[in-house]
């Protein structure tokens, strides 16, 4: 199912997390595949650190990537990725794929800090995050998306964000933007020439008992309370660095 | 109004006299009339008036939304909880007449979280002479205009001056400032009420609200008989 | 079914308090996005793919009997903003009082019964659809319609617009409903076999930020 096909490839990347017992969290899955090579880094205490490291530009149309991390009962898990993700225009007609699976455990924790996914001009890239949570499972992930390199018209970009908690729908969010998505992507009650915009979810059981209180960064980002123990921090910005900082500022607020 | 209709959920559709666990609703009054005539002060009054004596609510529906709930708050004539600002989206006609519903929220909520109450007075944002309560939001009405205001008023009628149960013609302490003719009004209100009373009042000076909160009480007799 | 049914549930004076609310019109003009015909034109065009769409097949799928719990927690899902989830429930509880006395049926007193501090607004719609006798893309269509309608009307009174060049912008987007309402009611038939999370989520960051700057005003005329 791997290698590079007129198709486009096909890759997936498997990440299994789990408590050691000494303290400690075990990667027993660690699998790259194609483009998505995974590192182990040194991590700090009882986490482990994963780093996704691209071996190939891309994704290109056609391509169709997935990630798959799962984090077990007390198992405590960071992932990054070494760099910004490209999506470009592939010599396969067609859309990419990049799909995110993420499960954590009851007592297990995950933190999901990838680089930017920049839709260069002429991409067609469709992503999915899907994040299943059991009740007692703890969760910080970032996504951030930058339409277009300097100066450059984006690529179609969809994505979509699913979280689910217990089997219920927590967060459901999708976008799309760029050539050929529905009218108004851009105008005053989307994105308004925007061309930065992330999103940061944290999910805590001990918010049951007590929720931050929704509260603005400034005019174009704000920090909602889900309608479970989750908070969402929505952010604009015109790029990729200020709305890193808008990110940072919230989550620096949070902890 | 759809009596006709057994409401078994946790509000009732409209106007029905009765909470869904059986009890007789507050009575509802309320009090409408132009930008400035007095209506927020004479609320502000009747609270203080009757508020040893009955258990009781306001729901504000001002264009520019707090503020009158501000005031009322400010002036400290009930505690906050009894106090709500409903928000009317530049139409405070269309709020106490055409779509009465989010007062309607208002009411009942008021009712839920501070009940058993015995009145509510919904007062309108500043409107025109032709802007009344629906008969779906509350059982009477006080229209407020003001002596300053011009002493044709009750001449040129309206829904509001013909109509309302009670006409309360406020600030008759400025009467002899802005030469209007308070017999004149009183004639003209007579000739356009058709035996409706008509309350002439000054919030400064004599017996103030005393006649209104008199008013408010034969209706809650009637009410509550 | 009576096609003119549609006509008193989509009626603006439909009395269920949509005119107190400018579906995010009054942050926009606020902060300069929307100055006049053309910038609230294309505010309603985004709103419309974006929350429109997710409203109209949230409605559709009620239309179709598809469970109002569910889809009511799916609409949660979808709305971040707890301004949003405020708005959306009072509007829901106003429009279940105004449908329960306009089509009386034991669906909505079942949908009262259950909300007793309101249902998101589009399954309420859908149920009232239902009890109308109206079929999904009725639904879908009232929601698409009272999506782009209830900021238009609000701007003219914001911005003193003229009314013909609001009624003129709705009338440049009616193609765009017609997609649309179709797409809802589409995805709504698919939801009932594959469930209710497959919905659109089409997401407008801007609404949701601008909802909360809103709801923290100390003075406004709309209440979202």
């Amino acid at each position: 199912m791997d290698g590079v096909t007129t198709a486009g490839v096909r890759a997936t990347a498997r990440i299994e997390a789990g408590d050691d017992g000494r303290g400690g969290t075990s990667l027993p899955v660690l699998e790259g595949q194609g483009p998505l090579a995974l590192r182990r880094v040194r991590g700090g205490g009882s986490e482990a650190r994963v780093m996704l490291v691209g071996a190939m530009s891309g994704p290109l149309g056609g391509d169709h990537l997935t990630v798959e991390a799962r984090v077990g009962p007390g198992a405590r898990l960071r992932g990054g990725s070494a760099a910004a993700t490209i999506a470009l225009p592939g010599q396969t007609k067609g859309e990419a794929r990049y799909d995110v699976r993420l499960d954590v455990a009851d007592g297990g924790e995950l933190c999901w800090l990838p680089e930017q996914l920049i839709s260069a001009g002429g991409s067609e890239l469709s992503v999915s995050v899907r994040v299943g949570l059991m009740g007692g499972a703890r969760l910080v992930l970032r996504e951030e998306q930058v339409l277009g390199r300097v100066g450059e018209e984006p690529g179609r970009l969809t994505s979509r964000l699913t979280v689910r908690r217990d089997g219920r729908p927590l967060l459901d969010q999708e976008l799309a933007c760029g050539p050929g998505a529905p009218g108004g992507w851009d105008g005053p009650a989307v994105l308004a020439g925007h061309r930065a915009l992330g999103q940061l979810i944290v999910v805590r059981p001990e918010f049951e008992r007590e929720m931050p209180a929704a509260r603005p960064f400034g005019e174009y980002a704000a920090l909602t309370p889900l309608a479970g123990p989750a908070v969402l921090v929505t952010a604009l910005a015109p790029d990729a660095l200020l709305l890193r900082r808008v990110l940072d500022n919230a989550l620096g607020d949070l902890t | 109004m759809h009596l006709d209709h057994t409401h078994d959920g946790p509000s009732a559709v409209s106007a029905d006299a009765r909470r869904p666990d059986g009890r007789r609703r507050a009575l509802r009054i309320g009090l409408g009339g132009p930008v400035g005539s007095g209506k927020t002060a004479t609320v502000a009054a009747l609270c203080r008036a009757l508020r040893d004596e009955l258990s009781l609510a306001v729901v504000t529906n001002d264009i520019y939304t707090r503020e009158d709930a501000e005031f009322l708050l400010r002036e400290a004539v009930l505690p906050p909880e009894r106090i709500t600002a409903v928000e009317t989206g530049a139409c405070p006609h269309t709020a106490i007449r055409d779509d009465i519903s989010a007062n309607l929220e208002a009411v009942e909520d008021l009712e839920d979280e501070t009940g058993p109450l015995d009145l509510i007075l919904v007062e309108s944002g500043g409107d025109n002479l032709t802007a009344t309560f629906s008969r779906g939001l509350v059982d009477a009405q006080i229209f407020v205009i003001d002596v300053a205001g011009g002493d044709d008023i009750p001449r040129k009628g309206g829904p509001g001056v013909t109509t309302a149960d009670l006409l309360v013609v406020n600030k008759t302490d400025l009467a002899p400032y802005v030469g209007s003719d308070l017999e004149r009004m009183a004639a003209d209100a007579e000739a356009q009420r058709a035996g409706l009373p008509v309350v002439f009042q000054s919030l400064r000076t004599g017996s103030g609200v005393t006649a209104v909160a008199g008013w408010v009480r034969e209706r809650l007799a009637a009410w509550t008989a | 079914m009576s096609r003119a049914a549609l006509l008193v549930l989509a009626d603006g004076r439909f009395p269920a308090g949509g005119h107190a609310h400018s579906g995010g019109a009054e942050a926009a003009v606020r902060a300069g996005r929307i100055t006049g015909a053309a910038s609230l034109e294309d505010f309603c065009r985004g709103r419309l793919h974006t929350s429109g769409l997710v409203s109209a097949a949230l409605a559709a799928a009620a239309a179709l009997g598809a469970d109002p719990v569910a889809l009511d927690a799916a609409a949660d899902a979808r709305t971040p903003s707890p301004a949003l989830r405020v708005a959306a429930r009072r509007l829901g509880r106003q429009l279940v009082r105004a449908a329960r006395a306009t089509w009386p049926c034991t669906e909505l007193d079942a949908l009262a019964r259950q909300f007793p501090k309101g249902a998101h607004q589009p399954v309420v719609l859908g149920v009232a659809a239902r009890a109308a006798g109206l079929g999904p893309e009725d639904a879908a269509y009232c929601s698409v319609y009272e999506c782009v309608s209830g900021p238009a009307s609000a701007t003219v009174r914001l911005l003193s617009l003229d009314p013909f060049d609001a009624t003129a912008a709705l009338a440049r987007l009616a193609p765009e409903l017609d997609v649309v309402a179709h797409a809802a009611a589409d995805a709504a038939r698919r939801a009932l076999a594959d469930g209710v999370e497959t919905l659109p989520a089409a997401s407008a960051p801007l609404l949701e930020i601008g909802a909360e700057a809103h709801a923290a005003w100390p003075v406004r005329l709309f209440a979202s």
